[in-house]
């Protein structure tokens, strides 16, 4: 019953974590992002339990984190968590390789808004490095999807 | 099955709640900076997560420490002997020069620098995503740290402190975009502003006029204007001057000399005044 609750927050910790564990420089560019496949499986698999709002105040927690301002990585992730939301009756029948291909635009999506949302505040400019996260990403995509589908059977959450 | 139809505002009402939530939460915190305090209680709250994350490179740290062999012990220990030699041998010239310096500051009735004194911190982890270069360190208030408080390593500047912690804090490097550094050139005194690029070690020079007299090589200093970084530790070394004549400026690049993608350990500088203003209150 306990298991039932808590199981999804605590993924969404280890996300969080994987997030910021320190990486050689050359490894980090093509760190992919675990918080948003997270975030991304278990709003397709459970909407009513996790969609915007969980994004947000999960961003509120990368934001401090990693040190950005504080909504930058909300925004982000409410507005990728809405994307996979409205279409989640339709995503859950497609087969692991095409929700990777989804997935993949999904996160370079999330990876221009964020540069789009920095540029206005910071003035970076673009690098084609940025969109990186994405092919590890969709390579990561499958086995994330297996191994969360397992944790949730296993403790039967809904 | 029970979905997300059935209760609450619908997704769409949620969308724009969340979209409004984050534009206003960014206008407050990087317009108006209106989250300096509870920024640091939220960094205090989720500084677990921090220290569960830099559980692996601690793990091999600790196993690559146990595991050395006799033999490179020694090594190691030789080499740091002739260091400290060396370092100590400089350092009692450095002593009489830094006497004679102040005796004819006071002839002059210049003021004589202050002295800083140092606390010797260890690199957390380092957030080196193309848009900020930061790195965490493992001191935070409850050690005395302090908002723009300057770093360097054995080498130079590395950067200032940016939000503090209870127990760590945040760095922000010299070579990230929205930070600029005054400096000097060491050869001619002329001042420059050394600005962050967001690449992996580079500085650029602002606003250097076409005749202004730069070279590749030249060693540039902190200048002290600002306040916020004590005057001639050893910032950059000039890499490129490109003088394009059609451009309004001289693009000048330099290195940092601080080997910012190697850091271990650093040290914070610490104005005496205030040490003192703070151990003033305690009899």
């Amino acid at each position: 019953m306990r298991s039932r609750f808590f199981t999804i927050p605590l993924t969404l910790t280890v996300a969080l974590v994987l997030q910021i564990v320190p990486l050689p420089a050359q490894i980090d560019l093509y760190r992919p992002d675990w918080v948003l496949i997270v975030l991304s499986y278990w709003s397709m698999a459970l909407p009513n339990r996790v969609n915007i709002g969980t994004a947000f105040l999960t961003g509120l927690c990368l934001d401090i984190l990693l040190g950005t301002p504080l909504g930058v990585h909300s925004l982000v992730l409410s507005i990728s968590v809405f994307v996979l939301v409205a279409n989640y009756q339709r995503l859950r029948n497609y087969s692991v390789w095409q929700q990777s291909i989804v997935i993949g635009l999904v996160c370079s999506f999330y990876h221009l808004l964020q540069f789009w949302v920095l540029h206005l505040l910071n003035d970076i400019y673009f690098r084609y490095e940025f969109l990186l996260p994405t092919l590890s990403s969709m390579i990561l995509w499958p086995w994330a999807f297996w191994l969360l589908r397992k944790i949730r059977r296993q403790f039967k959450v809904q | 099955m029970d979905t997300i139809f059935t209760r609450g505002p619908s997704i769409a009402v949620r969308l724009m709640i969340a979209v409004i939530m984050s534009c206003v939460l960014i206008f407050v915190d990087h317009k108006l900076d209106g989250f300096q305090s509870p920024r640091l209680y939220f960094n205090s709250l989720l500084s677990p997560l921090q220290y569960i994350a830099n559980l692996p490179s601690l793990l091999l740290d600790v196993s690559a420490e146990r595991l050395t062999s006799r033999e490179d012990l020694i090594d190691e220990n030789q080499t740091l002997k002739d260091q400290l030699l060396i370092a100590s041998e400089k350092l009692q010239r450095f002593d009489s020069l830094e006497k004679e310096n102040s005796e004819l500051r006071a002839l002059l009735e210049a003021p004589t620098s202050p002295q800083y004194r140092k606390i010797v911190t260890e690199l957390m982890s380092v957030d080196r995503n193309p848009f900020a270069q930061q790195i965490m360190i493992n001191k935070g208030a409850l050690n005395g740290v302090f908002r723009s408080q300057a770093l360097i390593d054995e080498n130079g500047i590395i950067g200032q402190v940016m939000e503090v912690g209870t127990t760590n804090s945040r760095v922000l490097l010299i070579t990230d975009v929205t930070h600029s550094i005054p400096v000097r050139s060491q050869r001619n005194n002329i001042q420059f502003i050394a600005s962050g690029s967001g690449g992996f070690n580079e500085l650029y020079l602002e606003h250097v006029t076409h005749s202004a007299e730069v070279e590749a090589g030249d060693v540039l200093v902190s200048s002290g204007l600002g306040g916020v970084f004590p005057a001639g530790y050893p910032v950059a070394v000039v890499s490129k001057v490109n003088r394009d004549e059609r451009q309004v400026f001289a693009q000048v690049l330099a290195t940092p000399t601080a080997a910012l993608d190697r850091i271990r350990y650093v040290l914070l500088l610490e104005p005496e005044t205030q040490a003192e203003s703070l151990n003033g209150d305690t009899p």
